[in-house]
């Protein structure tokens, strides 16, 4: 069953609400609002019915003034976090399978501008790069790739999801973005989500950020979500690459952009990550005057968390394993383990080419180990082929 | 206390236990023991239901509990019924907890999705519990279908609201000839004591177990509460509200004539 866009001429596009509310551009508006939330405000914010948006509700959750409260902040957190997702943590690993891109994106390792030994894999080799993974217990696999659509075809995806139906129950993508039709031969070659970030919300950030590709097009890229959903997509990642722009307007901006899909597409489901910058190969770290401190990135998941109560919060091998071993529980709901962020990565392992540095290098049976220890059940499967029903009947 | 009869079996117990949210298998098997249960749902997309080593699987003893898979995460009736043959093709069983679920966020399910798979279920000749909205009707229109049960929810599931559909939940239970068996949304004991006082026949708990700092001690505070609702009930509770007498006859000045 597709899902319906019921009464989609009464929304608008996410493009208009971003527009409408100034979340697009020239946000100096919002970060004085920022500034004047007072402590009154969080609490108020606090206060309210713990899971539901509003944009005033998170406006006070990621204020400056909130930063006080992140102690209360993580307890409701944890304890919505256990209610609706109980003592677990998925787990999922990445495999990727191109570095190949026409993009330009100055951020990244895999900037058609960088020099240095690009990777694609056979279909056959990135089935048996699955094949390790499978061996140490993941059933929920991220295929991952670059902008190179010459090699990284729908027939090409379709191809590898068919061959991995067996050993995974959850197939999902994280590449370049499609078109709505495409989106939709992936799933019904089985691959059930799509994540898709569209890096800074700010039209401005993003022309500086990106230089040239495809990728380029900001409008182009907002739809992209839209297109997965209306594909029948079950989960709709949703992310900003953290450091490109002020973090807290971002994290207003990203939320508006989940409440539009959650309302729209009511079947899909939405889920958050948090790429945070970090240095990668070709990657000038000063040219980047928005970090996050792991203080602010902690806030920025307790808000969401305190507005989405059903979102998956996604954190992957990025963050430093100390910092993800405090997140369990605090709302994290997915964690990849063991990644290689290279093409071949799995079964080579000297291959050091990757889209970021991996900061928590423990194996995926030292992560459910502290899993565990903390008093959480590792995930591995919590999907199933046989809900994989495309258009049989 | 009277046994519950689902399909034609017997139970002691009047409390099924869902499988999910627990810190650990063994910390399920524990509070599984402890609620004195007899029927224990497990989600189809959560284990490897042909596979006996499955970690979840290997600690449900098969001799003590009925089994019922369920079909969490399907969003058509399509999906629910192919769910639902794959598990007993696997397996051998053919109960199953029929959940048509399309809302990712409150997992509500969908009457008419869950009735065409109801429909389809019984005719291939599944034992179907289907989970519903507190819907009198609906309720109905699958007892027509042939379902084993019917199990509206006392609020969306994992809220631990109580029961918040208590009117229509009284209209089920008045006129169901099927177990009404309370689903969801049960968030402390008092609430199933609520619902087997109203007369439900059994109630179905999780995430208030699960999600516990104790699940062990929680499970047995529901056990006892089910069993004192159900007790309170068979006794023959008296109405406070429509059921009440004045101390001093209201009609004493009557004289037979």
């Amino acid at each position: 069953m597709k899902p319906q866009s019921v009464n989609s001429k009464l929304i608008e596009s996410i493009g208009s609400v971003l527009e409408a509310l100034q979340l697009d551009r020239d946000r100096g508006l919002w970060e004085q609002r920022l500034r004047q939330v007072n402590s009154q405000d969080v609490e108020t914010a606090m206060a309210s019915r713990p899971g539901t948006y509003s944009l005033t509700k998170l406006l006070a959750l990621v204020s400056p003034a909130a930063e006080s409260y992140l102690e209360q902040m993580a307890t409701l957190s944890q304890r919505l976090t256990m209610q609706r997702f109980g003592r677990t943590i998925r787990l999922y690993a990445p495999v990727y399978l191109s570095s190949h891109c026409v993009n330009r994106c100055r951020y990244c390792g895999f900037n058609r501008d960088n020099r240095f030994a690009r990777v694609r894999l056979t279909v056959d080799q990135a089935a048996s790069e699955a094949g390790i993974l499978a061996s140490e217990g993941f059933r929920d696999i991220l295929l991952v790739s670059s902008e190179d659509r010459a090699f990284i075809t729908v027939a090409y995806l379709a191809e590898l999801a068919t061959r991995l139906k067996g050993k995974f129950s959850f197939i999902s993508v994280e590449i370049y973005q499609m078109l709505a039709r495409e989106y939709e031969q992936l799933f019904d070659a089985g691959i059930d989500g799509v994540t898709l970030y569209q890096e800074t919300y700010d039209r401005d950030a993003y022309a500086r950020y990106h230089l040239g590709g495809p990728k380029a097009d900001y409008e182009m890229r907002l739809r992209g979500p839209d297109d997965m959903a209306l594909a029948g997509m079950r989960e709709i990642g949703l992310g900003a690459l953290l450091g490109l722009a002020d973090w807290r307007v971002e994290t207003l901006a990203l939320a508006e952009h989940a409440s539009y899909l959650m309302r729209r597409y009511w079947q899909s489901h939405v889920s958050f990550s948090f790429p945070r910058m970090r240095p990668a190969c070709g990657v000038p770290s000063d040219e980047f005057p928005h970090l996050l401190t792991d203080k602010n990135l902690v806030q920025m998941m307790l808000a969401l968390r305190l507005c989405f109560a059903d979102a998956g919060l996604v954190l992957s091998t990025r963050e430093p394993a100390e910092l993800r071993d405090h997140l369990m529980g605090l709302g994290v709901t997915r964690l990849s383990a063991g990644s290689r962020t290279s093409p071949g990565g799995y079964t080579d392992p000297q291959a050091n080419t990757g889209q970021f540095e991996v900061n928590d290098h423990r194996s995926p049976a030292e992560v459910t180990a502290v899993i565990k220890t903390q008093g959480f059940d590792p995930v591995w499967k919590d999907w199933d082929d046989a809900l994989w029903a495309r258009n049989t009947d | 206390m009277e046994k519950l009869i689902i399909a034609g079996r017997a139970f002691d117990s009047r409390l099924l236990v869902g499988t999910g949210k627990f810190a650990s298998p063994k910390v399920m098997a524990r509070a599984l023991s402890a609620s004195g249960c007899e029927i224990v749902t497990v989600a189809l997309r959560r284990v490897d239901i042909d596979n006996p080593t499955d970690d979840t699987l290997r600690e449900i003893d098969r001799d003590r509990f009925l089994l019922l898979p369920n079909t969490s995460g399907a969003r058509s009736a399509e999906e629910a019924v192919r769910l639902s043959r794959l598990a007993r093709a696997a397996t051998g069983i053919n109960w199953v907890k029929l959940e048509v679920t399309p809302d990712p966020y409150y997992l509500l399910p969908c009457p008419i999705e869950t009735l065409k798979a109801a429909e389809v279920l019984v005719k291939e000749g599944f034992v179907v519990l289907p989970y519903i909205n507190a819907d009198p009707i609906l309720a109905k229109r699958l007892q027509d279908v042939g379902t084993a049960t019917v199990m509206p929810l006392g609020s969306p599931i994992g809220s631990n609201q109580g029961l918040k559909t208590r009117a229509a939940l009284e209209i089920i239970v008045e006129q169901s000839n099927v177990p009404v068996v309370v689903d969801a949304g049960l968030g402390l004991p008092s609430h199933a004591a609520e619902a087997m006082e109203i007369g439900a026949d059994a109630v179905l708990v999780n995430t208030a177990i699960a999600a516990a700092s104790d699940p062990v001690e929680m499970a047995l505070a529901f056990k006892l509460a089910v069993e004192a609702g159900r007790r309170a009930y068979e006794a023959g509770p008296r109405d406070p509200l429509r059921k009440a007498e004045a101390s001093s006859p209201l009609t004493g000045f009557l004289r037979d004539e």
